[in-house]
């Protein structure tokens, strides 16, 4: 056990868990729906690949998760058989795939937003979570390489690609703002050096996000005020539909493996 | 089912040269489709790469290829073939030489 469970109350250190590996897993049940469906082929092996990227950052953080919460849950129980209302992800990466530019302007938005959060906790107090940061950011790195070049490719496109992806970042903006949306937890795990600062990631974020807008020819949209709270559990109607999906298998044939 | 594939739709086809490890050279893999040169690194990474069969990968427009003419491979190739007195079998390779 770290030594940041003496110090972090272990529920808050659990739920932290969970919106870190619910934003993974989510993001990579989504990914996964292109399979069989992407413009290309060489396109549906991308997308396959960061979706496994992220379902192994997921099994990591939540096998974590149900070590410090000690009630013997494994990562299968927390994936599969928890309720709607338990999931801690933020409600960007629940959106709907949309059109190919559209899941391109949610994975560069997801990307920066991971990439950003994991180079600074890969030196978290917590140990753990350090080494899973660290092993994800490699991961991360290529991500936003993938969907920031296709973002360029489609924004400094065709006016029709270009047209999409900037429909779609104004369909996306306003759910980035709970990236950033400190609450208790959030402040509990910056104060013990579990998290870096949302306000610092934020920082970084916006820089990285407008360099890539600005080559890709796009245009900020400007942050609203946003209301949901998916990292409270509060939900759009998306996850439920995700969720059927995603448990299907286990609560049909309970304990299941491959 | 039947619909005819429309070439030029299509986006130009890439070779795929992969170095397996240090030292060794980039050999041929296979080919893809991709928009522009960046794309065709990040396709052949996915595909040819997944099972940690490289460390470097070099990506070339299969257009840019110029090949040999199968109809001259006799005037090319078989004039070779009675000179065995090429080929480096007569030398003793030292136990040290790993790779070659």
């Amino acid at each position: 056990m770290s030594a940041t469970l003496d110090r972090v109350d272990a529920q808050a250190l659990f739920r932290y868990a969970l919106r870190l590996g619910d934003l993974s897993l989510v993001l990579g049940q989504r990914l996964g729906e292109w399979v069989g469906h992407a413009p290309a082929l060489e396109e549906d092996l991308g997308l396959a690949n960061i979706a496994l990227d992220l379902i192994g950052q997921a099994r990591l953080l939540l096998t974590y998760a149900g070590e410090v919460e000690g009630r013997g849950r494994g990562e299968d129980e927390i994936a599969f058989l928890r309720e709607h209302g338990e999931y801690l992800n933020a409600i960007l990466v629940e959106q709907p795939n949309g059109d190919f530019g559209q899941t391109i302007v949610r994975q560069v938005l997801i990307d920066a937003f991971q990439l950003e959060l994991y180079e600074r906790m890969a030196t978290s107090t917590d140990e753990r979570l350090a080494a899973i940061a660290a092993k994800s950011v490699k991961e991360i790195r290529y991500h936003l390489r993938y969907s920031s070049g296709w973002l360029v490719r489609l924004g400094d496109g065709t006016e029709d690609s270009h047209a999409r992806v900037q429909s779609a970042l104004e369909t996306l903006w306003p759910y980035t703002v709970e990236l950033f949306a400190e609450d208790e937890l959030d402040r509990t795990m910056a104060d013990h050096g579990v998290a870096p600062r949302l306000s610092d990631v934020q920082v970084a974020w916006v820089r990285r996000i407008d360099e890539i807008l600005a080559e890709a020819t796009l245009k900020r949209p400007r942050d609203r005020p946003h209301s949901w709270h998916g990292k409270r559990g509060q939900h759009s109607e998306h996850l439920g539909y995700i969720l059927a999906e995603m448990q299907h298998l286990q609560r049909t044939y309970p304990g299941a493996r491959w | 089912m039947s619909t005819p594939i429309d070439d030029s739709r299509q986006w130009p086809l890439y070779e795929v040269f992969v170095r397996a490890r240090g030292g060794l050279d980039h050999k041929h893999v296979g080919s893809l489709h991709a928009a522009d040169a960046r794309m065709a690194i990040d396709h052949a990474r996915d595909l040819y790469t997944r099972r940690l069969e490289g460390i470097s990968i070099w990506v070339v427009p299969s257009k840019d290829i110029t090949a040999s003419d199968p109809a001259e491979t006799d005037s090319l190739f078989e004039p070779a073939r009675d000179k065995i007195y090429r080929h480096p079998t007569f030398y003793e390779i030292p136990d040290e030489v790993k790779t070659l």
